[in-house]
């Protein structure tokens, strides 16, 4: 990969969050660039998630510095910065559980995308997505609120993809669901990643984290401890058992 | 009554039940969306009524009268729905991140605005409507004359039913707006703009209640009262339905109506030897029907329990205890009310006004005690304050009983009034709990308005004026003293164990539970503290004003609490008491300022809910958090260079 020229798609700097009085993110710091996966890791309580949420613009008091594809989206609504084309899954999957599979997806369906230099980005289509996620386009007709933990995971993912990101922030893709369905959502994500996808996603399981990513970063107590690629930290028992309880 | 009265009466029922599912469809698609509780729909309702009729004036006549009176009814519905989209864009779009309740009390402020726009515009009079051309007469039904006009009304009211569903489960709009209903915040992660969302939400919302009264005109006259009658008898609907359920509301609608009917219908029933007045029960059978809903099934007929809301304010900050400071405002304050009456000479009115002010203080301080603390709302505390006043009333009057007697035992009346309701209360929570607080209490008036034997009904009773011991002076310095303690132990009570309990279980009932707390217990016992302490201001205003009307209980009165709760900022102590001030002087002022005064009161609650979106007595903690905003960001970065 080279690694001139094109700047980063997602750089965060300095970036600060908190809820309500409690002071959580400290200074993080991170970048993705184009083609990457990159795993934000630590143990529960560590900040994760919130990065997340703060760079989606989903928490009401945050400061830093957030640049997506050369823009600056510190100061925007997260609508705004969905269509910028930053796609968002959360933790907790937040299905519309009163609205069918077909209908979640159109909830996320956004206008096709190009990048700067005018290559198609990564499109897709209800059909394209029922193809990544079988078990979703055998129950189109089905509501959110019937379906198993692991099938609204899919559907959170696939409703995200419909709005056709540069890239995807993932919370937590294999907390709370069966081992089977992680399996699956590593070999989705791998799938993804081959097709040029770039993902963002925040995990706790180091073995799903290593299997997908190309980087990772450390988060512990709002602050990054490290940062390096996913085979470095393979090596570093340090880290690990400091950091992540491994 | 034969069998085709009866028929006749539930057609009746038919057509009414499409007047009252279009408010309330709109009314309950609003809620589902934005979680706003539009008290200005019947207000748009009304405004309906008037434009259409203006408008049915100039197109209505000559030879295309036909098309020009349905369109005229149409046109009316558009303005109504673009007046709506108006205040979503330039009100209720500022203020979706404050409480529930400021949003509440912003509409109610447009209530008070649109009633006297519209007494400005087209003047006090009621104004009679054309009938429809072609529809003016009467089809015969069953060997009777039926007006062919209701026939219309019938369709119409399954027909919108149908398109409505058709918008929302055929079109992508629909499923945005069913997905709001869910969770706002991720569809607006998901790149939805939701304010548009909400405009066109609120337009059509408004437009269905705006088509609704356009409908109404050849039926009834438009008249200035019909916005508090259409919007009470939308909250119930909506309610009985299922917030958020268009169905529902149709079928709410069509059990109300059909209950009406028939209890016009029956008239007055003998039934061994017992005479049942039906007729009289249709002022009140609409909130029986929602009380044994509520109680059954407490989501409304189709609805379902409320989804985790997660723009629930934030977790009310602890309570203060008062500093030094605080004691010395409060003695100063005590002082000034007890140098009131020293005015007589120059502002012989301060104390009467006085007088009215000390009362409304307790009465919303009592209120407060289960809103704020005890997170319980309530839209009917005029049942208590009522049952006060009218049981001194009573307890003097027809029991004889003297005076002191009488004010220690009729703020116990109140208290066991509250007990039953709040039995039932308890069980619900948030707008359904509101709502049947306001059952009760529709349910207290409409008791006291027809029981004429005992209560003089709508006349009310005369004469009750405190022992002469306590002329002149002297009864306003013991309501001081009364007041001034009531507060006092309401304020203990919150810092006692009882009222951790109730903090508790305000803020997590689940965990204050699982600690071992009854939390419906400690709430019923809440309930029933406010009651007595709403009934003891009741007691007060009688004797002040010698007499007391069903008014005392109305839906106004109610309504007038809340608004001074929320005034002067509901998570502040202080705050109703400043609220209730402001409140009395205010209106005080206004009153006899303009005639007018709606409008302009309404205007200033628009500013203050816009300017203070915590409250009166919140601007003191909102300038103390902007000092302290920059120190708050230096002890992070002193934190984060210590570890």
């Amino acid at each position: 990969m080279s690694d001139v020229v094109e700047p980063a798609l997602l750089e965060v700097s300095g970036l600060n969050a908190w809820y309500g009085a409690a002071h959580i993110l400290f200074d993080v710091a991170l970048q993705v660039r184009r083609g990457e996966v990159i795993s934000l890791m630590g143990r529960n309580g560590a900040g994760k998630s919130t990065t997340l949420k703060a760079i989606m613009g989903l928490l009401a008091r945050r400061d830093g510095q957030i640049r997506f594809m050369g823009r600056d989206i510190a100061a925007k609504e997260p609508f705004q910065v969905a269509r910028m084309g930053l796609g968002f899954v959360p933790e907790d999957r937040r299905i519309f559980p009163d609205l069918t599979v077909t209908e979640n997806l159109e909830t996320g369906r956004q206008q096709l995308r190009h990048w700067p230099d005018g290559s198609p980005a990564l499109n897709w289509t209800p059909d394209a997505l029922y193809e990544l996620f079988p078990n979703l386009g055998r129950m189109q007709g089905r509501r959110g609120g019937q379906m198993s933990g692991g099938e609204q995971q899919m559907l959170t993912i696939a409703r995200t993809l419909m709005g056709n990101p540069f890239l995807v922030l993932l919370d937590e893709p294999s907390e709370g669901v069966a081992p089977v369905i992680v399996e699956q959502m590593a070999h989705m994500i791998l799938s993804l990643k081959a097709r040029g996808a770039s993902i963002l996603l925040s995990e706790q399981n180091f073995h799903f984290a290593q299997l997908v990513s190309d980087r990772a970063y450390v988060l512990e107590k709002g602050q990054i401890m490290y940062e390096g690629s996913m085979r470095e930290l393979a090596e570093n028992d340090d880290i690990q058992r400091n950091y992540l309880g491994v | 009554m034969d069998l085709y009265a009866l028929l006749a009466q539930l057609l009746n029922g038919l057509a009414e039940a499409s007047a009252l599912f279009l408010v309330a469809a709109g009314l309950s698609l609003i809620f589902g969306v934005s979680r706003i509780v539009n008290f200005a729909h019947g207000s748009f309702f009304m405004l309906g009524m008037y434009v259409a009729h203006s408008l049915i004036e100039r197109l209505g006549g000559g030879s295309w009268r036909v098309m020009g009176f349905w369109g005229a009814l149409l046109l009316a519905a558009l303005v109504v729905g673009l007046l709506g989209a108006l205040v979503e864009m330039l009100l209720l779009r500022r203020i979706y991140k404050a409480p529930e309740l400021f949003q509440l009390l912003a509409t109610f402020a447009l209530v008070l605005v649109f009633n006297d726009a519209a007494l400005w515009i087209w003047g006090p009079e009621d104004l009679l409507g054309r009938r429809a051309p072609g529809l003016a007469g009467a089809v015969q039904l069953f060997g009777r004359a039926y007006p062919s006009y209701n026939l219309v009304l019938i369709v119409v009211g399954p027909a919108i039913l149908g398109l409505l569903w058709v918008l929302l489960t055929r079109t992508r709009w629909g499923v945005m707006v069913r997905a709001a209903t869910h969770d706002r915040e991720m569809l607006g992660a998901l790149g939805v703009n939701q304010a548009w969302l909400f405009t066109g939400v609120f337009a059509l919302g408004c437009m269905l209640a705006g088509l609704g009264g356009a409908l109404q005109l050849p039926r009834e006259p438009a008249s200035l009262g019909r916005d508090l009658t259409t919007i009470g008898d939308a909250f119930v609907i909506v309610v009985v339905g299922g917030m958020g359920s268009i169905p529902g509301a149709y079928l709410a609608a069509l059990l109300i109506a059909e209950v009406k009917s028939i209890c016009i219908g029956l008239g007055t029933v003998q039934l061994a030897s017992i005479t049942i007045s039906f007729s009289k029960l249709t002022l009140v059978v609409e909130f029986l029907i929602m009380a044994v809903v509520l109680v059954v099934r407490p989501w409304g007929l189709l609805g379902r329990p409320q989804a985790t809301n997660r723009h629930a304010a934030p977790v009310e900050a602890p309570l203060r205890r008062g500093s030094g400071r605080y004691a010395v405002a409060i003695t100063v304050s005590l002082l000034a009310m007890a140098a009131l009456p020293l005015l007589n000479q120059s502002l012989p009115y301060a104390a009467v006004l006085g007088q009215d002010v000390l009362v409304a203080i307790l009465f919303v301080v009592s209120l407060h005690f289960m809103m704020g603390p005890g997170g319980m709302h309530s839209f009917g505390h005029a049942a208590y304050y009522g049952l006060g006043a009218y049981g001194a009333a009573i307890l003097v009057k027809a029991a004889g009983l003297p005076m002191p007697l009488a004010t220690l035992a009729a703020p116990l009346l109140a208290g066991l009034g509250a007990m039953l309701f709040g039995w039932f209360c308890v069980r619900l929570s948030g707008v359904y709990l509101a709502m049947l607080t306001l059952a009760f209490s529709q349910i207290v008036w409409s008791v006291v308005f027809q029981w004429d034997a005992v209560t003089g009904g709508s006349n009310g009773m005369i004469g009750i004026w405190p022992d002469e011991w306590l002329s002149g002076t002297r009864y306003y310095y013991l309501t001081l003293v009364i007041v001034a303690l009531s507060a006092y132990v309401l304020r203990r009570f919150l810092f006692a164990p009882f009222g951790y309990a109730l903090r508790a279980g305000r803020d997590s009932p689940l965990r204050a539970d699982a600690i071992g707390i009854d939390v419906k217990r400690v709430q019923w016992l809440a309930f029933v503290i406010a009651g007595v302490f709403g009934g003891l201001a009741g007691t007060i205003y009688v004797f002040s004003k010698g007499s007391v009307s069903p008014d005392v209980i109305s839906v106004g009165k109610s309504v007038d609490g809340l608004v001074m709760v929320l005034l002067g900022g509901i998570q502040a102590l202080t705050g109703p008491i400043i609220g209730a001030a402001v409140f009395g002087v205010l209106q005080d002022s206004v009153m006899r300022a303009t005639d007018y005064w709606r409008a302009l009161f309404g205007g200033i609650i628009l500013f203050l809910v816009l300017a203070f979106p915590q409250g009166l007595a919140g601007i003191s903690l909102q300038i103390r958090s902007w000092w302290q905003h920059p120190r708050m960001a230096m002890t992070a970065e002193r934190q984060e260079k210590l570890t």
